[in-house]
């Protein structure tokens, strides 16, 4: 496919975006004062703001969405935690 | 065969993490819920059934039941095929293990019918960084599929999944949080319908056309990046962004916007929701080839057709067993009801149903409703 060349790039590309973050991550993750204390996150740990508050519908409308669309990933319920619980 | 092409996705939904919380394991819940989607001459309804609970302190198990009861006469199958009934089963286990500020998860999730059988299996990791600000997990999933025929029982055709995801979460401000993931997924196989046929113009034809299968290649692999953002408002309500890119080899290019907000009001909580697709076609796909054989790959599929796609939602929930309060073993209780509607306009995908001249025909419009009441237990 004609393609395969782009979606390599771009590819490469969002590594290239996600590596140092990675390293980052690994290197100064102890060291970081956190600027978002944890006794202030209280609106944040609200079930309002859960990111995926209900997964069996979360993942059924996905399922709707999969089955109607041609895209597919990076959508809805991936990822998420605030260490709010 | 039911909405095949989203199902290998859903199972690796399924499959991959959730809402993550590397660090904490998930809360022990059960959810029983019953969905029903309505609309393009198709029914869908059946129950799902999740169960998770903590042992020990370091893991935390998973499983969920899955059921699809399908009525199909939709405008792929009342223009080539006969409408048909079945039932899709589907059902995953999986295990949460929590040490210091990392969560290991494996899951394995099946799916059954009688013409498609689909198997995943997934791997994650997940670190909790910078005082707990960030989340970074990486996930790995392994699906293999047989897709076979109703009418055919020596038919049968394999497909491979590999899916691998990144995703980042990060708590911005004391009221707003952020998630960036980024996807690939790519196939392997017999990626067709085994049913579905595409049309082509043929002067012999009393009606000017005739149909032949499908022929898709046998690969494809897609890239997406998704941004989401939620803010908590100053009187107690939440908004939602998001938006996600997409594209694949099949030279699929999608945008995809949606807008949440969410309002408590004593037990009650109400979520308003609108969301926006945009996509363009895959390279093979066309409503009418100009001649049998026309091209290498063919498709009709109208998901592959360039489309756009918008969704209404409301949703109530009802708090019966307060948090502050409890109720036996029960710490938190909700019943909940939602409905989307649905509305995808296809730009190349024709009603061929109402008898217009070949390649006259009005474009296809589809409206549907997806009914979900579900019921949420915490303890």
């Amino acid at each position: 496919m004609a393609k395969v060349g782009d979606m390599t790039m771009i590819s490469l590309k969002i590594g290239r975006f996600l590596l140092p973050i990675v390293v980052l991550a690994g290197l100064a993750g102890c060291s970081i004062e956190p600027w978002v204390k944890p006794y202030e996150r209280d609106r944040l740990a609200d079930p309002i703001m859960a990111l995926d508050g209900d997964p069996v519908s979360t993942s059924y409308i996905q399922h709707v969405y999969e089955a109607r669309e041609g895209a597919r990933g990076a959508e809805g319920a991936a990822g998420g935690g605030c260490g709010c619980n | 065969m039911t909405l095949r092409h989203g199902i290998t996705i859903f199972t690796l939904l399924l499959a991959l993490p959730g809402a993550v919380l590397a660090g904490v394991l998930p809360e022990d819940r059960g959810d029983a819920l019953y969905h029903h989607y309505t609309g393009g001459g198709v029914d869908i309804n059946g129950p799902s059934v999740l169960i998770r609970k903590k042992a020990g302190k370091s893991l935390s198990f998973v499983g969920n039941w899955y059921v699809d009861h399908v009525s199909s006469a939709s405008i792929d199958v009342i223009t080539t095929a006969s409408p048909y009934t079945e039932e899709r089963t589907q059902w995953s286990l999986g295990m949460d293990y929590l040490r210091g500020n990392t969560t290991m998860r494996v899951n394995y999730v099946s799916s059954e019918e009688s013409d498609f059988d689909a198997k995943t299996y997934a791997f994650s990791v997940s670190e909790d960084m910078f005082g707990d600000l960030t989340t970074l997990t990486l996930s790995y999933a392994f699906g293999e599929d047989v897709v076979g025929r109703s009418d055919d029982p020596t038919f049968a055709r394999d497909n491979t999944r590999q899916h691998y995801a990144v995703s980042l979460t990060q708590i911005l401000t004391r009221n707003m949080i952020a998630t960036l993931n980024f996807e690939t997924i790519t196939d392997e196989g017999f990626l067709n319908n085994p049913y579905r046929s595409v049309r082509y113009a043929d002067p012999g034809s009393a009606v000017g056309y005739s149909f032949e299968p499908e022929v898709y290649p046998a690969t494809r692999t897609s890239n997406a990046v998704g941004l989401r953002a939620r803010y908590f408002l100053p009187y107690r309500a939440a908004i939602e962004g998001e938006y996600r890119f997409f594209t694949d080899t099949w030279d699929i290019d999608g945008h995809t916007l949606s807008l949440t907000y969410v309002h408590p009001w004593g037990p009650f909580t109400f979520e308003g929701k609108v969301r926006y697709h945009d996509q363009t076609g895959a390279s093979f796909f066309s409503d009418l080839f100009p001649r049998s054989e026309a091209t290498n790959f063919r498709g009709r599929d109208k998901e592959l057709s360039p489309l756009q796609s918008y969704t209404f939602r409301g949703k109530v929930s009802y708090e019966f067993i307060d948090t502050n309060k409890g109720w036996g073993m029960f710490k938190r209780g909700t019943l909940n009801f939602s409905l989307d509607h649905l509305i995808v306009n296809y730009d190349e995908f024709r009603d061929i149903s109402q008898g217009f001249p070949v390649g006259e025909e009005p474009l296809y419009e589809l409206k549907a409703n997806v009914y979900q009441i579900f019921v949420s237990f915490w303890y």
